[in-house]
């Protein structure tokens, strides 16, 4: 993993023109608690996001991160605690569920493209049936972020015909064809091979650059370390520490943020 | 969401809420669900009643008490035309769970057998199990009732032919007599000591349960492995056999013999039970033989490569890895087709074996003009019998499931 | 390797060796007959024990076939042609009892003028399911798939035309209605304003528009009572109807009991238990005697379209089977897949979750209207006039009392050519689809 970072820092040098993190909060989390039955996976989560920022949750398997960005957009239930997305709380309200969604994209770890529809329908789908935009605008939009992540010639085909690192970046484009406001990827490289991984960490800096919110679960740290203005640590439901990268992992304040970067930078 | 709902309470409820409310939608759809139902049950009823009134009938199981006053061919308990209809009613039942019963056993042998064999490598026993099972499969279950029961009739001798210088003659010895009445077998005599010979028998059956224990138990304490089936074989019959000629051979058959126009003595099988008893279990049987080989095939062959190469021997490698791994996979649809043959035996209307459809639903309502409760009745005995069947299934379901992530 | 042993002998291979053929026991006839039948002791014994029982059934069958008759008027005739031909007491079949009789038992009393119309038909249907069953073929085909049954119910029955076109009229309406309704207002409401405007349809324009446009365009073919309908014929019509119309109640019940609303899942799992507990012979003697209990009073329809019903309803608690493992066998990636996008819950299914789905369970369904199509003899049971009703029916005439197995081979052929073609398709599919899948 390190190998990849290393190659990646040196591969591009990133226009941070456009990556400033304004005073709007974007994501507001307070007081959160989430249980699997007995299972407390969450506990006291408080975390706010402002617009422009790009955060990057780490942490050993089983610490609640994926948990944490799936309650963002409701895939999970939270049972206690607030959470606020543009300025929308995230309440029983189905229209607001509604509303939250198709203002958040999420990019999954498995893609969850559907095989059934072209590249192009997968893309055009939620445009068409949530947004209710025009067929011939839902194309042209979908034709531009497919270009945009570079597989514009494969708009025909279907998902199971192209390769997992593709798969991944049209799951991108099918998500910022609702022209969300923020991202959520959930561990986006970990079922790719590995010279796959770069594509999608490329299109990732690219969404980057162009100043998007974007949170991210991931085990990437070269990407962290590029991209991240916030580094997140989380263990056992809980935050444990978050700083700016630098500071994260020049110098890690908890033990077990040590034992972890330790484990997975070590070797 | 404890914050939201003090939000919602400091709003006050609104109407549009138990649409959009998550917590209120559900159970929204599922009061408007209920109310449709509700309706559309009154509605069934109060039609049945208004129709049930025009007709001047009432609804009244009281039928059940009268005198059925028909006769049953077959009977296993006692049983007159001056019994009630309850009884024949449960002589319908006992003769549906006879038929099932007897074509669940001979289905699973055939289907076992000929799932095996379509298995093997001989070419000619594989090709002929597959016709038998596409053959079987693919025709209608009544065509081949009617057929078999038609080959019964039409086409065995008349129990005149069995007289000296006739065309036919008795089987095995002359005990079985196959003629177009029906199949006589000879039929077993329980004289005096045979419950001495009953009791050495449970007691042998106990011993070899008690000795494969033993076994195990001394297998995981010294490792040693005991000679476990000629023991079992040799516990089965030596103490039977021997208490047999000890007691003087309490237990004789009665032959059929030929007594005028028909034969005498010995059990009589009718030509109704076995045509629907052979047609179930040849019918089922396929159905069995695929499921049998498909179970065994589902077995990756990764896995009797890996049994080999760690050393067990083939028989150790089908009794400790690949059946345990195809049972999981075969008994659940097995369990299925028992059910299905359970419920097929109703077909026994087209050869007239006495089943409960025949005489609950059959007789039963014809002469009372009962037709709501006993098709009712008939219907609730169906569903117990399957209920009772995948009940069973869904037990062993949970046992047996996989231990998986 | 310039570490090689001291001892290893240099060697160079100067020519490269010609294949040859392997010992004769390794090849052609010899070895399959070896390998496939004589290769061990139980092996010889299996192909002894099969060699004797297949001579056994062709000793049995082979005369009967050889020796058969095919023109005769009558079984007595039939006998009297054997005689002079193969001696007294030969077995020989007398398959003109197929010959004179062939009609009924496909189409029953169906008017021999008009066997144009159901042989129409299953073109018709064919032509339908082609789209349906083959993936590769345009998706436009499924507009007509979709409008066949109307074509086909008119060249089976008869009558005017205008009667199935006001009944498609109502349809169209109702989806021209919804599609209008779902812009305005929500899924559910414009699906209620649908089934109003179809409702509407049928009750007040339907009567009126067939009566009318007969009297203007009197399009119509002979009418034929459901009463002449028999035979292949008639089981086809019964399974293929049971199996179109039961696909949305399945649906919508295998959907009620993935469900987690408490209350719609148990009355759809009783549902499916219920049918599924009961032998479809019970329910049809349901059809045939308390069907009009439970119906207003005065109702009063033909025993067919009761024995439809019936096997409609008891066709959809198997369907829900089937499409129940279909919808379970879809990750669970593409609910959430879904779900993040904003779809609601019919959405979801409609868009990605049942075009899946119902393409996993094809092979299923073909199955269960295998099943079904065989089950469908069991009407002769009710009085309808089935294959085998067809068969007790000859063998009653005077001409034909006594032939059976003719008359059952015959039948068997024509079911076994039917369902074995069809759970071939069935095979293929699966394969196809655990290739895909993978």
């Amino acid at each position: 993993m390190s190998d990849v970072a290393h190659e990646m820092q040196t591969s591009r040098a990133i226009d941070r023109s456009q990556m400033q993190v304004s005073d709007e909060v974007a994501i507001q989390i307070t007081d959160m608690n989430k249980w699997f039955g007995q299972f407390h996976v969450l506990r006291d989560i408080d975390l706010t996001v402002y617009r422009g920022e790009r955060i990057v949750i780490c942490g050993p398997s089983g610490s609640g991160k994926s948990t944490l960005i799936r309650c963002i957009n409701h895939l999970e239930e939270h049972q206690a605690g607030r959470i606020v997305v543009d300025g929308i709380e995230l309440s029983n309200d189905l229209k607001n569920i509604d509303k939250i969604r198709s203002e958040v994209g999420m990019c999954f770890q498995h893609f969850n493209l559907f095989p059934h529809l072209t590249i192009l329908e997968n893309c055009t789908l939620a445009p068409i049936w949530v947004r209710k935009v025009p067929k011939r605008e839902a194309e042209e939009t979908a034709m531009h972020y497919l270009t945009k992540v570079k597989i514009p010639d494969q708009a025909n085909k279907y998902p199971g015909q192209l390769s997992g690192g593709q798969q991944q970046r049209v799951a991108i484009a099918r998500s910022l064809c609702m022209r969300p406001r923020i991202m959520l990827f959930d561990e986006p490289t970990s079922a790719l091979d590995p010279e796959m991984i770069k594509e999608v960490l490329d299109t990732m800096i690219e969404l980057a650059e162009e100043g998007m919110t974007m949170l991210c679960v991931t085990h990437e740290m070269g990407f962290a370390r590029q991209v991240a203005n916030r580094v997140i640590f989380m263990d056992q439901g809980q935050i444990v520490e978050q700083n700016e990268p630098e500071e994260f992992f020049g110098n890690p304040q908890s033990e077990r943020t040590k034992l972890f970067l330790s484990q997975i930078l070590g070797h | 969401m404890a914050s939201t709902v003090d939000a919602s309470s400091r709003q006050g409820f609104k109407l549009s809420q138990l649409i959009y409310d998550t917590r209120y939608r559900s159970l929204t759809i599922q009061a408007i669900a209920m109310a449709l139902l509700v309706l559309f049950l009154s509605w069934l009823v109060s039609n049945t009643v208004q129709n049930l009134s025009d007709l001047g009938k009432d609804f009244d199981f009281g039928f059940l008490g009268q005198r059925a006053g028909y006769d049953i061919n077959q009977t296993l308990i006692p049983y007159t035309s001056g019994s009630s209809h309850a009884r024949a009613a449960i002589v319908g039942i006992l003769n549906t769970l006879l038929v099932a019963f007897l074509g669940c056993i001979l289905a699973t042998i055939v289907g076992v057998i000929a799932g095996v064999l379509r298995l093997s490598k001989n070419w000619l026993v594989a090709r002929l199990m597959t016709v038998y099972v596409e053959g079987f499969r693919n025709v209608p279950l009544l065509l081949w009732i009617i057929a078999i029961f038609a080959m019964m009739t039409e086409a065995t001798p008349q129990p005149r032919d069995f007289r000296e210088g006739g065309t036919a003659s008795m089987w095995l010895w002359d005990s079985v007599a196959v003629s177009n009445r029906g199949v006589y077998i000879p039929a077993p005599v329980w004289g005096p000591g045979s419950t001495a010979l009953i009791i050495v028998f449970v007691l042998s059956i106990a011993a070899i349960i008690g000795f494969r224990r033993y076994a195990f138990r001394r297998q995981e304490a010294t490792g040693v492995l005991l000679p476990i089936l000629p023991v079992s074989l040799a516990l089965f019959f030596l103490p039977s056999i021997l208490a047999y000629f000890v007691l003087g051979g309490p237990v004789s058959l009665a032959y059929p013999e030929l007594g005028g126009f028909n034969f005498q003595g010995g059990l009589h099988m009718r030509n109704s039970l076995i045509a629907l008893w052979l047609a179930l279990s040849l019918y089922t049987g396929a159905f069995i033989a695929e499921i049998v080989r498909g179970g065994i095939l589902s077995v990756a062959k990764g896995q009797s490569e890996a049994a080999f190469a760690l050393g067990l021997r083939p028989s150790r490698t089908m009794n400790l890895v690949i059946l345990p791994q195809a049972m999981r996979v075969i008994i659940p649809p097995l369990i299925s087709q028992y059910l299905n043959l359970t419920k097929n035996s109703s077909l026994a209307i087209a050869v007239g074996y006495m089943d409960a459809r025949s005489t609950l639903g059959g007789i039963t309502i014809n002469q009372t003009g009962r037709e709501l409760e006993g098709m009712l009745l008939l219907g609730l005995f169906y569903l117990v019998l399957s209920l009772i069947i995948s009940g069973a299934m869904n037990v062993f379901n949970a046992r047996m499931k996989l231990k998986e992530r | 390797m310039s570490d090689t042993h001291a001892q290893t002998a240099r060697f160079v291979r100067e020519s490269m060796l010609p294949e040859r053929e392997p010992p004769l026991a390794e090849v052609g006839a010899v070895k399959w007959v070896r390998e496939n039948l004589f290769s061990g002791w139980l092996n010889i014994l299996l192909t002894v024990v099969s060699a004797v029982v297949i001579g056994w059934i062709l000793l049995h069958i082979v005369p009967w076939f050889w020796n058969s008759v095919w023109k005769a008027g009558s079984l007595s005739q039939c006998r009297e042609i054997r005689d002079e031909a193969f001696g007294p007491g030969a077995s020989s079949a007398c398959f003109a009892v197929i010959t004179d009789r062939w009609h009924q038992l496909v189409f029953g009393f169906y008017p021999q003028t008009l066997y144009w119309r159901p042989v129409t038909a299953l073109i018709v249907f064919l032509i339908a399911a082609s789209p349906v069953l083959f993936p590769r073929l345009p998706r436009q085909a499924l507009w007509f798939s979709a409008i066949s049954p109307f074509i086909m119910f008119w060249l089976l029955w008869g009558g005017s035309v205008w009667a199935p076109l006001s009944v498609l009229l109502g349809i169209v309406l109702a989806y021209v209605a919804f599609r209008i309704a779902s812009r305005f207002v929500s899924p559910v409401l414009a699906m209620l304003a649908g089934v109003a405007v179809a409702v509407l349809c049928w009750g007040l324009l339907a009567g009126p528009l067939t009566t009318d446009m007969s009297r203007i365009l009197p399009i119509r073919l002979r009418a034929v009572g459901s009463d002449d309908f028999g035979g292949f014929m008639l089981s086809f019509i019964i399974g293929v109807s049971a199996i179109i119309l039961s696909l949305p109640l399945g649906i919508l019940l295998a959907l009620g009991r993935q469900s987690d609303l408490f209350f719609i899942n148990k009355v759809s799992v009783a549902f499916i238990e219920l049918i599924r507990g009961v032998p479809l012979i019970v329910w049809l003697f349901t059809a045939s005697l308390l069907l009009n209990y439970f119906l207003p009073p005065g109702t009063n329809f033909d025993l067919m379209l009761r024995v439809i019903i019936m096997v409609t309803l008891f066709s959809a608690a198997y369907i829900a089977e089937v499409v129940r493992g279909g919808l379970a066998a879809l990750p669970k990636g593409q609910y959430e897949g879904a779900d993040s996008l904003g779809l609601d819950y019919w959405q979801s299914m409609r868009l990605i979750i049942l075009p899946q789905a119902l393409k996993i369970s094809i092979p299923g369904i073909v199955n269960t209207f295998i099943g079904l199509f065989k089950d469908t003899t069991l009407v002769v049971f009710i009085g309808l006039l089935d294959p085998i009703g067809l068969s007790n029916a000859i063998r009653a005439s005077t001409d034909w009392n006594g032939v059976y197995f003719e008359l059952f081979v015959f039948i068997g052929l024509m079911f076994f050519i039917c369902c074995f073609s069809m759970s071939r398709y069935s095979i293929a599919l699966e394969k196809k689809l655990q290739r895909e899948h993978r």
